[in-house]
């Protein structure tokens, strides 16, 4: 059993990012993020560890060390909310074009613009679709808990090298400032293992290693982004994860939640099943892309009607709906902005959606 | 007409002992991208002239720009990455911050490091981070067509100032030097030119010393090249480097700036 502690979320990422060997944080301010720098500079991860911390002019400055230190082949993590990972997009774009590997996290707050430092979900479409330029995607994951907050930046790292391609770790602000019992794994060395195309310095008779996203013959760029897609390909096959909460049995309605949207309609669940007989399923996509389509295409199938609840206008509605067709009834409900639904909020959500006609 | 002397046959030219000049091993047997007359490949020749003779192959690591020598890693056998525009010198922090050991440059025109760039170049600069950076100045985009740069001369004409860059819009060309070598970070800043072998020979000195402070972690060194863009500047390539002399020159006086950490100018 690990080290068991209490902490926050924002706090979970960063001592997470010490013991899975994390070679170098890169970041810069933003609320409701702060935390996981002001630990990482309290724990001393130099001495801890070796690893390095630096704060960034910027988070574009940030991004930008990312993608030069993993270039070298290292293990390398940024955090950030919303209008800071819009700061980084393009060079997002540039590290998933020329395949490197980094943890990116997310604490997304609600926007757009400036809009509020309260936590939302409205990130899905950024997180999810590309969010820069070109045809590329991240793989995200959406912890729903403090734990996971933990347990996803080592799974984070294994994702990253094993696809040479950035992970997005797409929390909230209710995961990273809230604070719960964490079970931490067990340190791990800091890696001294050479990736064969790191750019580490051109040794003896080695071909030169050149880290670039740059084609500028459109058909070897086109080559090289039908390389990408079958990289894509092969996490939507190999790397989706979920859990199902309640779906034994038959269902009446599924709903489809992530993050902290996710607890609240287990709480929901409950109280349908408990007051008023209704079995509600609840399919929580932990990999937000790859997306769970044969998990909830299956689940679709036997209920009356699946309600996605997210703190958003309705972004992941959109690929539930490419994934059930038209014959299954999908609805959006969700408080945004900032504003976090509780259960009573999804309950009337739900019962006004579903049962008051 | 005088007789030409065709004594010595090509068997006899090639012979090691008759040899005056050979292009660094480290260049690929590829065609540049540059125009002809550019200073660019002179200046690339001449860094890894320098990395092949200091025997640091196996320890230098470069990042290239976005401009007109974006794709300077297909010329030179080493590694490099290619950095988003304008964030080289963020990109080569993060590499040198993993790689403390290594040599590590980064390779930048005007645009990329005076313009979009300005933000992430002084904060490197100001952290004194322990890398070279070579930073070309020509006064243009090159590689875009000859629009302004924020180095542009005043009433010089750009395909964007076509009746010439007016300081009262524009504002004035930006001495990024001259404003870097203030910040305690930067340790040797030094400027050239490579447009006569003199001074070819200057900037090899100038990258020698930065690559060998960079060894003792003195912080960071800057190497500026005015240099010339005929295609841009629509000159032939003689008139363009007479036209540097006259033009470049007195606003972006060479030589050095900043030596052993103090101002000498």
């Amino acid at each position: 059993m690990g080290e068991i502690k209490l902490m926050k979320g924002n706090e979970a990422i960063a001592e997470a990012a010490i013991r899975v060997g994390c070679d170098a944080y890169f970041g810069y301010p933003i609320t409701p993020q702060s935390e996981v720098m002001e630990y990482l500079a309290a724990e001393k991860p130099e001495e801890r560890t070796g690893m390095v911390l630096l704060q960034a002019e910027s988070e574009i400055g940030a991004i930008n060390m990312i993608f030069g230190a993993a270039s070298a082949g290292k293990k390398v993590m940024t955090s950030s909310s919303s209008p800071g990972i819009s700061l980084m997009q393009e060079c997002i774009s540039y590290i998933a074009g020329a395949e490197l590997p980094c943890v990116i996290v997310n604490v997304v707050r609600g926007g757009p613009g400036l809009g509020t430092i309260q936590p939302s979900q409205a990130d899905y479409f950024q997180s999810v679709k590309g969010g820069g330029h070109g045809d590329y995607r991240l793989l995200v994951l959406a912890p729903d808990s403090v734990q996971e907050m933990s347990d996803h930046v080592k799974l984070g790292f294994d994702l990253a090298f094993k696809y040479r391609n950035p992970v997005m770790i797409q929390s909230d602000g209710v995961i990273g400032q809230m604070m719960e019992k964490v079970e931490f794994f067990d340190p791990i060395p800091r890696s001294t293992e050479i990736q064969p195309w790191a750019t580490l310095g051109r040794k003896g008779m080695r071909k030169k290693n050149v880290i670039t996203s740059l084609d500028l013959d459109p058909y070897q760029n086109e080559m090289h982004n039908h390389f990408l897609q079958e990289k894509y390909r092969k996490m939507e096959m190999d790397e989706v994860r979920f859990e199902e909460y309640n779906c034994e049995g038959k269902l009446d309605y599924l709903i489809v939640a992530y993050g902290c949207s996710a607890r609240v309609s287990k709480k929901v669940i409950e109280y349908a099943k408990n007051e008023k007989g209704l079995n509600i399923g609840l399919l929580r996509p932990i990999t937000l892309f790859p997306f769970p389509k044969l998990q909830i295409e299956k689940l679709s199938k036997n209920v009356k009607a699946i309600l996605s609840v997210e703190m958003s206008a309705g972004q992941m509605i959109e690929d539930i709906k490419l994934t059930v067709g038209k014959g299954v009834r999908v609805e959006h409900y969700g408080r945004y902005g900032g504003v976090v639904h509780n259960p009573e909020d999804v309950w009337n959500g739900f019962k006004e959606i579903f049962l008051n006609e | 007409m005088e007789s030409i002397d065709v004594s010595m046959d090509i068997n006899e030219i090639i012979k090691p002992e008759n040899l005056v000049y050979k292009k660094s091993s480290l260049f690929e047997e590829k065609p540049f991208s540059y125009c002809p007359g550019c200073g660019h490949g002179t200046i690339q020749r001449t860094l890894m002239e320098v990395v092949e003779e200091m025997g640091i192959t196996e320890d230098v690591v470069g990042v290239a720009p976005v401009g007109c020598s974006v794709t300077m890693y297909e010329f030179l056998d080493i590694d490099m990455l290619q950095a988003p525009h304008g964030r080289a010198a963020a990109a080569a922090t993060g590499l040198k911050r993993v790689l403390p050991d290594k040599y590590v440059f980064s390779y930048q025109g005007d645009g990329d490091f005076a313009a979009i760039g300005t933000g992430e170049s002084i904060h490197t600069c100001n952290r004194g981070e322990n890398i070279l950076v070579i930073f070309v100045n020509n006064g243009i985009y090159g590689m875009t067509g000859g629009q302004m740069a924020p180095t542009s001369l005043i009433n010089m004409k750009t395909s964007t100032t076509p009746y010439g860059r007016k300081q009262e819009q524009m504002g004035s060309p930006l001495k990024i030097t001259e404003l870097i070598a203030q910040l305690p970070g930067t340790y040797y800043v030094s400027r050239h030119a490579v447009h006569t072998p003199a001074g070819v020979r200057k900037l090899k000195k100038a990258i020698i010393k930065s690559f060998e402070l960079q060894k003792e972690n003195k912080g960071l060194c800057f190497i500026e090249v005015v240099s010339n863009c005929n295609s841009g500047w629509k000159m032939t390539p003689v008139k363009s480097n007479q036209w540097m002399e006259e033009n470049m020159f007195p606003f972006y006086p060479l030589g050095d700036i900043k030596v052993d950490g103090k101002l000498v100018k």
